[in-house]
């Protein structure tokens, strides 16, 4: 393959993974989440992806691995070989703005934009837009989420933790 | 073969099988915790305490099941994470004693999560900069939970201390009840020696300075009282505990146990 001939490739994969749902949160795609660190044609001929996990024990890693294995066999990709991929360890900062986006809009408050000092950062609800929110629990249904709660408008949300 | 070409790779064979039993040292640290706290699901205080150390047990278990499985390519003996998880016994498990301590109250359970989750920060921290880039990866993974475990954990520890005054004699009790078990996280042996010398591994010595410092400011802060420190027996990291870890490991191996390679 030619150089452009394997970036047209790689292109296409990219958009075929922006198709592969979170288990989770089906409203995010695996790349909206940042956990699809690359795609390569290698010297090998063959096309290379990797992914990474979000946490060590989130139980949604297995699903995605066998999503984007099934998305990449449906698409005629079935020597591609996917790798996992832990360094560098998965940051909340790679939730693309796009995927910020669409948690706002789904009802979780998404993660601080940069790494420093996010902890102190206020957090917005996304059903009212207001600031005065408080934290009920560090902890959600998913190893992803908090808890939280708005002030102004009473209601309880889930927020994308930063980490 | 000579003497003199077997000395090397006897060396190495040593070497491996102190990297493999510091590995499993970190790994079933991991592992026990987080089955200890998954002893809690269903009968934590509140619901949302139900899910916060449901989820601390989930991330705990996920960072045993990195380390178990590398710890079984160190060995090389064709085990795998879930042979090391369900197959051995009490003796050969050699996590940290405090590790294994039940659960006792919500103030026990604090306290126990506080104390291993500020070792863990200083371990994996120590563990990111490591030589060994598989066990460097894993730790820098790994640091952002603690960190995150760190936060709920010490801030129960403040809100239990400088609370009421029956949480507070509560938080104190679990603070002297475990504080002798504090020893052996920063008493180096010879692995941990042979492993700081490869720069696989922390310095202890620095590491135990720091710890001091967080937990000091930490327990001042829930106005706590810091112990003294007390004698040990215990040497869970060399595989010789206390009674708890048996009825735990009882069960947690007892479907693998009865239906030996059972699979869902």
């Amino acid at each position: 393959m030619s150089a452009a001939e394997s970036s047209v490739a790689e292109q296409e994969v990219w958009r075929l993974l922006a198709k592969v749902p979170d288990p989770e949160i089906p409203v995010l795609s695996i790349v909206d989440l940042g956990i699809v660190r690359y795609v390569r044609s290698a010297a090998d001929g063959r096309l290379h992806v990797g992914i990474t996990p979000t946490y060590t024990g989130c139980p949604a890693t297995a699903a995605i691995r066998s999503a984007t294995r099934a998305a990449l066999d449906a698409a005629g990709h079935r020597d591609a070989l996917l790798e996992e991929v832990l360094s560098p360890p998965w940051t909340s900062d790679w939730v693309t703005p796009v995927g910020r986006a669409k948690l706002e809009a789904f009802g979780i408050a998404p993660p601080a934009a940069a790494a420093a000092g996010r902890t102190a950062e206020p957090v917005r609800c996304p059903r009212c837009a207001s600031l005065s929110t408080e934290r009920i629990s560090e902890f959600g249904s998913t190893p992803c989420k908090a808890h939280y709660v708005c002030s102004a408008c009473r209601e309880p949300f889930d927020q994308f933790k930063c980490i | 073969m000579s003497a003199a070409s077997a000395t090397p790779a006897r060396r190495d064979r040593a070497q491996n099988d102190a990297l493999f039993r510091y590995v499993l040292r970190l790994a079933d640290t991991s592992l026990v915790l987080g089955q200890r706290l998954g002893e809690w699901i269903g009968h934590a205080p509140a619901l949302e305490e139900d899910l916060g150390l449901a989820n601390l047990a989930l991330d705990l278990i996920g960072q045993a099941r990195l380390l178990l499985s590398y710890a079984a390519e160190i060995e090389g003996k064709g085990r795998d994470e879930d042979a090391l998880a369900f197959l051995r016994d009490a003796p050969e498990f050699l996590n940290l004693t405090l590790a294994e301590q039940p659960n006792g109250d919500f103030a026990h359970t604090v306290v126990r999560q506080w104390l291993i989750d500020a070792w863990q920060i200083e371990v994996y921290e120590g563990l990111a900069g490591s030589s060994d880039t598989r066990l460097a990866a894993i730790a820098a993974k790994a640091l952002k939970e603690t960190r995150y475990h760190y936060r709920f954990s010490s801030g129960w520890l403040v809100r239990l201390g400088d609370g009421t005054a029956e949480s507070r004699a509560r938080a104190q009790q679990a603070v002297d009840s475990l504080w002798r078990f504090t020893a052996e996280l920063f008493t180096a042996d010879e692995i941990d020696e042979r492993m700081a010398a490869a720069g696989i591994a922390p310095q202890l010595a620095a590491a135990a300075e720091r710890f001091g410092r967080r937990v000091a400011e930490d327990l001042s802060q829930a106005t706590l009282v810091r112990p003294a420190q007390q004698p040990y027996p215990w040497h869970g990291k060399r595989g010789v505990h206390t009674e708890h870890l048996g009825h735990l490991l009882g069960e947690m191996q007892h479907l693998q146990r009865t239906y030996p390679g059972v699979r869902w």
